[in-house]
């Protein structure tokens, strides 16, 4: 079974963290304005609401907020891994001359930003695409970084990260280093 | 599962994961680049031994929009009207090495013996009088659209019951996602024993239609209402069709459904068809959804771990 080893961000950390990643967001883009955020489904769904929130709050301004769901772009589907079930997609706007900001909870190898990248072009032409992502955990597998980055988390080959959200029915939000599972 | 063959033998949670599958795989359809890459470098061959424009195109666009690689075969054009077997033209086929091969056949149980003879996964897209599993799952698709759940609503199917694989599969679709469903037709055609799907048969149009949440029309072939089975096209159409008099019996809210092609006049009067009940074009367009998701869902289940590159 798999179990906790230690928590890497308290729900403390991970409200601060969230605040600071808005703030940035709107530094870089000199406010909300024509700003989107999208979430890489299922592990980005909580955490692009509340930065959305967050840029609300100081901006008075609510970005377009959408989803994207890797699941028909990955580069390992159909070679027997375990594969999570397809999601919808959702972006209700025009992507054309904006900034989106892709939004994840942990940054691994990169495939999965990759992925969310290349599906995000499907639907227009960004003027930029950002990444932004609660933690980074390194062993980067292609060439891709985040521009904002919630806490740098070493937790080793052998684990996992998972971040858990009271919106998902967690009894509070934390990031979690795990024993990897069966 | 590998293979789709029919939908006995489907459980209701595999019924509900092509359902909702479905479901995800539509928004697809509606992107200004109606493509991804889930199936790139996969082939799927349509062979088909019986007319078809539909299920055809349907298999083929849902294919091409997972960017798999499709070719299709029309018995009429090809070695088996110089007399090749079924077998030797599938295991022809096979050699070729397509991932999945949608198969349409007169025979009832066609698509199974060419199921036990081939490595790849092998689609039933109608076989004789048997069963039709993806236009019985994109009618339940559809309703299940319109209705949000379909626990406990009422469908009548209405016409040539004994000679239909979409009836035989949407009796077993809708039985195992929890819809009450009714049989109506002539005599002639509602086969004995048609109970044990768990419908409730009867003759009378009226008493199918009173109550039913949807009217499941279906096609009578031409060249049958010519037959001793049949009272004649235009007495059919009086006493089985639907019309904006006999869709009166239909409650307010009801849909009418039809698996195309449309006998307009007789099953089906234009002002039905094209009025405002009418879901048959959104059938169509979620037999595409559906179609992708049974691609998605076999070769999910049919791939085995390859080694790292």
């Amino acid at each position: 079974m798999a179990r906790d080893i230690f928590v890497a961000l308290d729900a403390e950390a991970i409200e601060r963290a969230t605040r600071r990643l808005a703030a940035e967001v709107i530094e870089r883009n000199r406010g909300a304005e024509g700003l989107a955020l999208v979430g890489v489904r299922r592990g980005g769904d909580v955490l692009v609401r509340r930065i959305a929130a967050q840029v609300e709050k100081i901006e008075g301004r609510r970005p377009e907020v959408g989803s994207v769901d890797i699941g028909l772009y990955r580069d390992d589907a159909f070679r027997g891994l375990n594969a999570p079930k397809i999601g919808p997609t959702e972006i209700r706007f025009k992507l054309d001359d904006r900034v989106v900001v892709l939004v994840d909870d942990v940054l691994y190898t990169g495939r999965t930003v990759r992925a969310a990248i290349d599906c995000l072009l499907d639907f227009g032409r960004p003027r930029r695409v950002e990444l932004l992502v609660l933690v980074d955990r390194g062993g980067r597998e292609l060439p891709i970084r985040a521009d904002y980055v919630g806490a740098t988390v070493e937790a080793g080959p052998e684990r996992n990260i998972e971040v858990r959200w009271v919106e998902n029915g967690a009894v509070r939000d934390e990031a979690v280093v795990r024993e990897r599972g069966p | 599962v590998k293979h789709l063959l029919g939908i006995e033998g489907l459980s209701r949670e595999a019924i509900v994961e092509i359902l909702d599958l479905a479901g995800s795989l539509k928004e697809v359809l509606s992107r200004p680049i109606k493509k991804v890459p889930a199936l790139r470098g996969k082939s799927v061959v349509t062979l088909f031994f019986e007319a078809s424009t539909r299920t055809r195109v349907s298999f083929e666009v849902a294919a091409k929009v997972l960017s798999a690689d499709t070719t299709s075969i029309a018995a009429q054009a090809s070695s088996v009207t110089k007399g090749e077997t079924l077998l030797d033209t599938v295991r022809n086929l096979e050699a070729m090495r397509p991932d999945v091969l949608v198969i349409r056949h007169s025979a009832s149980g066609a698509p199974h013996l060419v199921a036990r003879h081939v490595g790849c996964s092998v689609v039933n897209a109608g076989d004789g009088f048997h069963e039709h599993p993806t236009q019985a799952l994109l009618d339940a698709f559809t309703l299940r659209e319109r209705w949000g759940k379909l626990e406990g609503k009422t469908v009548a199917i209405v016409g040539d019951i004994q000679h239909s694989r979409v009836a035989r599969s949407n009796l077993l679709c809708l039985r195992a996602l929890g819809v009450r469903t009714r049989v109506c037709g002539p005599p002639t055609l509602i086969p004995r024993g048609i109970e044990q799907y768990g419908c409730a048969p009867t003759f009378s149009l009226r008493e199918a239609l009173e109550g039913a949440d949807a009217a499941m029309m279906l096609r009578i072939q031409n060249e049958r209402l010519e037959g001793p089975l049949f009272p004649g096209a235009r007495e059919y159409a009086r006493t089985y069709g639907l019309d904006a008099r006999t869709v009166q019996w239909l409650p307010p809210h009801a849909l009418v459904m039809h698996p195309g092609p449309i006998n307009r006049g007789v099953e089906l009067s234009p002002e039905v068809a094209d009025g405002e009940r009418s879901v048959i074009l959104d059938q169509v367009e979620n037999g595409v959804a559906v179609r992708m998701a049974v691609l998605v869902k076999l070769l999910e289940a049919t791939q085995t771990e390859v080694p790292a590159r």
